[in-house]
């Protein structure tokens, strides 16, 4: 009764699903299929290269980069998550 | 080297930089240590103890004993240094001590500017060719030893007012404690995002933001006290006060060192937009302080 009045009261396990969730969905957006429909593809994103790239290429190039960097390290983390909710829970 | 064994205390002319953050007594210590010590059972200094080696059957009568001990030390020497390698690799340890070199002068200036910031005059961080000066030598530069200390007096602070209230159980501390780590994560992820995405080129690091966002807590635990010695009005007045207050210092420490300085050679065409969302943040992040302290402060003062 009384974690009723901690309104959205957070622990650290939900921020690791939380990220676990945001990296995952960023990480499955795919570039031929989907992004260059929008007008996002990698053809579209480096255009400038003046001195500051726009928010555009910077959202892009955010998005490639976690697909690059965090793929296998998703692949790992998301497997033990899948154990781990299997048998606990 | 040799002056420094002889007298590890003196403040010899610092040659290199980070001497300038800490007396560092550490490397001199197992230099005493090896005359200092008579309990030989919690003998930690792992050095001295490998230079003690002739020395050994002083410490024990049995020398298996001996050999024994200075091969659990060695190990843990080993697990010392991996685990310094380790950390190291992902956050610099001397980038950390520079937010901790705190004096108590610097500490009470830094909390009466915290409350009271509108008589401050220069809010310029100053420089020492190129590299930041420490808290301790000037005032404007960021800490992390106020954040850290007043996130753990909040914390005892919401343990103790909801005792007062009746309302106490020992997983509720531990939730209101990761509620506030949470928060400030997210705060910290927020501004670093919008601070890639506008490619402001400003030099604040991520320690940087953390020590801005965890300024708020003294602001908090002012508004909790206020809070249980007046009652409901004390804890809107005081709320009132202390966002205001942090509202400015926010505004006016971050201008500094996100909006950018008026030089004659600024890009005026491919930047129209750019100091428009400079101010956006900065006022963002001033607006969202008085937020977070209400929404994490007013279950505790009902």
């Amino acid at each position: 009764m009384e974690l009723k009045s901690f309104y959205m009261a957070f622990t650290l396990y939900s921020l690791i699903q939380t990220a676990i969730l945001c990296t995952n969905a960023i990480a499955v957006l795919h570039e031929e299929r989907f992004l260059s429909k929008f007008g996002w593809g990698v053809d579209h994103g480096v255009g400038g290269f003046g001195d500051d790239p726009g928010i555009k290429a910077q959202i892009l190039t955010l998005i490639r980069s976690v697909r690059t960097v965090m793929r296998v390290p998703l692949i790992i983390v998301n497997s033990a998550c899948i154990v781990l909710l299997l048998l606990f829970g | 080297m040799k002056y420094q064994q002889t007298k590890p205390r003196a403040r010899a002319a610092p040659p290199t930089a980070d001497s300038v953050l800490f007396d560092d007594t550490s490397s001199a210590a197992p230099a005493m240590n090896s005359q200092g010590y008579y309990t030989p059972g919690y003998n930690m200094a792992g050095p001295s103890n490998n230079m003690q080696g002739g020395a050994g059957p002083d410490l024990f009568a049995d020398p298996m004993a001996n050999a024994a001990m200075m091969y659990g030390s060695s190990l843990a020497n080993q697990g010392k240094d991996m685990v310094n390698k380790e950390i190291s690799r992902f956050m610099s340890v001397n980038k950390l001590k520079y937010f901790f070199a705190v004096d108590t002068r610097y500490v009470l200036k830094k909390l009466m500017i915290l409350m009271f910031p509108y008589t401050h005059q220069d809010w310029e961080v100053r420089y020492h060719r190129d590299t930041p000066l420490t808290p301790r030598q000037d005032v404007n530069a960021p800490d992390l030893y106020i954040p850290t200390m007043a996130f753990i007096t909040y914390i005892l602070l919401a343990g103790m007012a909801l005792g007062i209230q009746k309302r106490f159980s020992p997983e509720v501390l531990g939730l209101c404690a990761s509620t506030a780590l949470v928060w400030v994560i997210i705060e910290v992820l927020v501004m670093l995002l919008s601070l890639y995405l506008l490619t402001v080129h400003s030099d604040l690091s991520t320690f940087d933001l953390i020590a801005y966002s965890g300024y708020k807590y003294v602001g908090m635990i002012f508004t909790v006290l206020c809070g249980l010695l007046f009652g409901s009005d004390g804890y809107y007045v005081a709320l009132a006060w202390s966002s205001c207050a942090l509202m400015f210092f926010i505004v006016r420490s971050l201008k500094m060192k996100i909006l950018p300085s008026l030089s004659p050679d600024s890009m005026v065409t491919g930047s129209s937009a750019k100091p428009q969302f400079r101010l956006y943040i900065t006022v963002a992040t001033a607006v969202f302080q008085p937020i977070i302290i209400y929404w994490l402060t007013s279950h505790l003062v009902r």
